[in-house]
């Protein structure tokens, strides 16, 4: 796939050094753009929702509700800057049909203006702030993962259930840290010891270690994406705390970090809408196919991914092909009239999901390899809590 | 704040200070004997961590590991002082830090397509794994007392060869006047390779250790090459001493600040705002006392002049 | 032809292409390349500020990204606190970064050297950090902004055909500024400064004073430059203001040739068009950019600037 991606690149780029109109796609061909995160550390969730797509877009030969699709990927490199950059080439350059965007919601935000003020349609295969799931929403704006604040609710959903008295909750120093702490409160009946803040970007947990040590708790809440995660569950099981403390997270312990985790995270708890064993025909195929393909287990950044290549397929399919009818697509696109992988799909007034919760716990298959995997349903068909605010 | 857990914070203090000295360390000789900027120091440090985690998987033995990868280290870091660097010792420093930043650039990318862009780990050696109980319910990772001895080791061992040696003591001569070690004729291109190998070799050896408790991944040096680049200065460049007693103490500031400065600036502020005060003033302690050496003391704590 | 005049000529013909470039683009079918355009004279107008201390000055500062972030917030806080005036917005800028620069400037210029590029990065560091810790408008996330500013009530400052004419104007501004300050006493002045600053003491001038000066002027200029960023983006983030983003300024300065204020302006596009074009081409872009900044340090001295002017040195003024 990633040959594939260079070729279309190169054509691109040749067709802009001639001087000619670079959207040399045909008429009824669907352009769609992809902005997400494909370098710096983070990269992995980005490449994650890519393959997704492009596994779709290869089971349905290349094409997308009957038209050939001409995908063009872009790396926002984490800048907002530049994310808006691209999103303004997609829209501009290459004429895109509906821009998949982005990874992160700080992301989101720089290229949301650019797409949708021109009329674009943007869905987002994972970032899912509140601020365009309340009175910004949009017409032209779709979410197919989750509102951000809804898995830190689960969260504390799951502490009650499982009895937790006492947690300490522990996330990066951003906007989307303070909102899973936010989350995490607005559910959870019991006492929080702690909250601690560290600085984005860090990785060595062992002063907030102590803190959680010496703090009396019973349970740990927390939400480190990426290669922090990585480094607080090490230091956490190096630290001897594994036995004395629950660890509860959210896109911490998932399939992007999971094989460099290892056992260290076996046996952790994480809230989530799918998992990779999921219980589901569609999803099972999934899972097989894209594990066959890449080699890897999807996580939920994959299925996203996958999901949203088969929202716009129905989509495109009932307005047969024709994008120009800004109105239609969008029935189309609420309309969710797909095959999700985690079963039911519809979406809110406001273009979030309405769907279920689980609680994972982090687990090892018969091909020794680590993934997330789904132990009970907490809360079914949960609407985010912005919607009402959202006059569509 | 408890009495054990302020030892404990000291502990982490200084672990995270003899790891910022490792890199420091060449840092500042490089800068101090060669006046020569080197930005791509931090990325030696990733280097070193992809070297462990390549050997590992090759030989699974991680002391093994660790010693191909310091050696291929300090290859790899001759490799450029060779190739490129050498070329820079006479260039102002402006084009010193534009090449090496374009060096960054190209290994920071060049980790990505050969390791891939996820984290990586390799785990904690049998022989350090687990944790001593310091009281009940607080536990402390051998591995990282492990660490700081290593560090204080490699301490005086440089210590030990800058000041009583005749390598040494070029070095020391180099750091405070270059002009004088020229005119008597030593060879300085050869004095300028091994403080280079050295430097680049102790840089590894930083991510060497760091691999099995940090994550492994692209762009893991760059800012720990900016808080080396402030202990540098702190300590005073071209001083060993100078950089060891900085490094401990900029890793103690920054440690005890982070646990501290919340409930500090709670006494001031509602519990929201310190959560947002708190954690942005505990990141720039560090730059605040090197604001205030630079205006007080701008030779730094211990400057190179004199003994080392 | 006098080196001066040659100059002038050079930036006639840069300030055209830019004035025609937008229709240009529209008729090849390439018009999203002026939101390259206009990113690149953003990044012109930062990196020209610059320049003032580092080309004409002699001194190297990693913290002038901290202005381009003061510019930005000034314009979004401003925007949620019911002010849409720009000009209103832009003194509220050049007043806040004018002292800050006060402030940082009297501080880091009791140092010099690489004592001062420190110096810098630690203030440049403090602003950043100060940006991401203001959650009410956003903090490390950034903020989008949901209303831009307004040239008394007309919208002339927001289409982005017409932003681009500001940009430019203001791009213009910046340079005549330059060039009048470089080719008056106070230019001189600081260059004497900076190649002997004993020798100017001895003639009577407080260096000192010169040097602050400078700094004040390039750090409201970048403002300027941060500002308008923000309203070209319609975003702010502490981005802006990170040490790497000085760090791509200088990389400018570099690649136009120290000094040199049409070398810069080039400096700024090679920048963006060959980030642009390389990762079209090729998503590991990076192999061949980093190694490009090494070779161009190598074997390009004194930048662009030398392409420019045949024969003179990369001190030019």
């Amino acid at each position: 796939m990633k040959v594939k991606r260079n070729e279309l690149l190169v054509s691109l780029a040749a067709g802009l050094a001639m001087g000619a109109c670079a959207s040399a796609a045909q008429a009824e061909d669907l352009t769609v753009g992809i902005v997400v995160t494909l370098s710096g550390p983070p990269a992995a969730l980005g490449q994650q929702i890519v393959d997704g797509f492009n596994l779709a877009l290869e089971q349905k030969q290349g094409m997308l509700g009957g038209s050939k699709v001409n995908l063009v990927i872009q790396d926002d490199e984490l800048k907002p800057e530049v994310a808006r950059q691209k999103a303004e080439e997609l829209v501009q350059r290459d004429k895109a049909d509906i821009v998949v965007g982005t990874v992160f919601s700080n992301m989101l935000q720089a290229i949301f203006k650019p797409v949708v003020g021109s009329d674009t349609f943007l869905i987002s295969p994972n970032a899912g702030p509140s601020t365009f799931a309340g009175e910004n929403c949009s017409p032209y704006f779709f979410a197919t993962s989750y509102q951000n604040d809804q898995n830190a609710e689960v969260s504390g959903m799951i502490a009650n259930e499982e009895g937790f008295k006492n947690t300490f909750l522990m996330v990066p120093n951003y906007q989307a840290g303070r909102d899973n702490v936010a989350g995490f409160k607005k559910t959870f009946t019991g006492t929080v010891t702690d909250e601690v803040f560290t600085p984005l970007g860090h990785k060595d947990f062992s002063p907030e270690l102590a803190q959680l040590a010496t703090s009396g708790s019973d349970a740990l809440f927390t939400f480190m994406p990426g290669g922090m995660g990585v480094a607080l569950v090490k230091q956490f099981a190096a630290a001897g705390q594994k036995d004395k403390i629950k660890f509860l997270s959210v896109f911490t312990t998932d399939e992007t970090t999971l094989p460099a985790l290892k056992d260290d995270a076996i046996g952790f708890l994480a809230a989530g809408n799918w998992a990779p064993d999921f219980k589901n025909e569609a999803s099972e195929a999934f899972v097989t196919a894209f594990n066959e393909k890449y080699g890897y287990v999807p996580g939920g950044y994959a299925m996203q991914g996958y999901d949203t290549a088969m929202l716009i397929d129905s989509a495109v399919a009932k307005v047969g092909g024709d994008m120009s009818d800004k109105d239609a697509v969008r029935k189309a696109l609420e309309a969710a009239d797909f095959t999700s992988l985690r079963g039911d799909f519809k979406f809110n007034n406001n273009h979030y999901p309405v769907q279920s919760f689980y609680l994972l716990e982090i687990a090892k298959n018969d091909k020794d390899q680590y993934h997330t995997s789904i132990v009970r349903e907490v809360v079914k068909d949960y609407a985010d809590s912005f919607h009402q605010e959202c006059k569509m | 704040m408890s009495f054990t857990l302020l030892l404990i914070q000291c502990l982490n203090g200084l672990q995270y200070g003899t790891m910022l000295f490792l890199i420091a360390a060449g840092l500042t000789l490089v800068f101090g004997v060669m006046g020569f900027i080197n930005l791509a120091h931090g990325v030696l440090y990733m280097v070193g961590a992809y070297l462990a985690f390549a050997f590992l998987n090759l030989t699974g033995n991680f002391w093994i590991a660790a010693l191909l990868a310091m050696v291929a280290a300090l290859v790899f870091g001759l490799a450029l002082e060779h190739f490129v660097f050498r070329h820079l010792y006479t260039r102002n420093h402006l084009d010193q830090v534009l090449a090496t930043f374009g060096i960054i650039i190209f290994l920071n990318e060049l980790a990505k397509v050969l390791f891939g862009a996820a984290t990586l780990s390799i785990p904690v050696p049998a022989l350090l794994d687990g944790s001593i109980p310091l009281t009940p319910e607080l536990n402390y990772p051998v591995y990282r007392l492990a660490i700081i001895g290593v560090g204080l080791l490699v301490a005086a061992l440089l210590y030990g060869i800058v000041s009583h040696t005749r390598v040494g003591m070029l070095v020391r001569a180099g750091a405070t006047t270059p002009e004088m070690v020229n005119a008597l004729g030593v060879n300085i291109e050869r004095l300028f390779m091994i403080v280079f190998g050295v430097g680049a070799m102790l840089a590894g050896f930083a991510g060497v250790i760091a691999a099995p408790i940090f994550a492994i991944e692209p762009g893991m040096g760059d800012n720990i090459l900016i808080v080396a680049f402030v202990v540098i200065i702190i300590g005073g460049i071209g001083s060993i001493r100078g950089a060891f007693v900085a490094a401990l103490l900029v890793g103690l500031i920054d440690t005890l600040g982070r646990s501290l400065a919340t409930e500090m600036t709670g006494f001031v502020f509602s519990p929201s705002m310190s959560n947002q005060i708190g954690p942005a003033l505990a990141s720039m302690l560090i730059y605040i006392l090197m604001a205030a050496i630079l205006i007080f003391r701008p030779q730094g704590l211990l400057p190179a002049k004199g003994t080392a | 032809m006098s080196a001066r005049n040659a100059e002038l000529l050079t930036a006639g013909v840069i300030f055209v292409l830019l004035l025609i470039a937008p229709p240009l683009l529209e008729a090849l079918g390439l018009g999203y390349m002026t939101g390259l355009l206009m990113k690149a004279m953003l990044l012109a107008i930062a990196a020209l500020s610059l320049d003032l201390i580092v080309g004409q000055g002699g001194m190297i500062s990693l913290g002038h990204s901290a202005f381009v972030g003061l510019g930005a917030y000034s314009l979004a806080i401003g925007l949620e606190s019911g002010i849409d005036n720009i000009l209103a917005l832009m003194v509220i800028a050049l007043v806040v970064s004018g002292l800050f620069a006060l402030v940082t400037g009297a501080l880091a210029l009791r140092t010099s050297g690489i004592y001062f590029l420190m110096i810098t990065l630690a203030f440049g560091q403090m602003a950043y950090f100060t940006l991401t810790s203001l959650a009410g408008y956003g903090g490390d996330d950034g903020l989008t902004l949901w209303s831009l500013a307004t040239l008394f009530g007309s919208k002339v400052v927001q289409n982005s055909g017409q932003l681009y004419f500001v940009i430019l104007g203001v791009l213009l501004a910046t340079w005549w500024l330059l060039h009048r300050i470089t080719h008056a006493r106070f230019g001189r002045v600081l260059r004497g400064a900076r190649d002997n600053a004993e020798r100017a003491e001895v003639m009577g001038f407080s260096v000192f004073r010169y040097r602050l000066t400078a700094y004040v002027i390039a750090g409201m200029i970048a403002s300027i430059a941060g500002l308008l960023t923000a309203q070209q983006n319609e975003f702010v983030s502490p981005s802006l203001a990170t040490w790497q983003h000085s760090g791509d300024l200088l990389v400018i300065l570099v690649i136009g040739g120290i000094g040199s204020r049409n070398g810069t302006i080039l400096g700024a596009f090679f920048i963006v068009i060959v980030q642009e074009l390389l990762g079209a081409i090729l998503p590991e872009w990076r192999l061949i950019y980093g190694p490009l900044l090494v070779l161009v340090v190598l074997f390009a001295k004194g930048g662009l600037n030398t392409l420019l002017t045949p024969g003179q040195g990369r001190r030019a003024a």
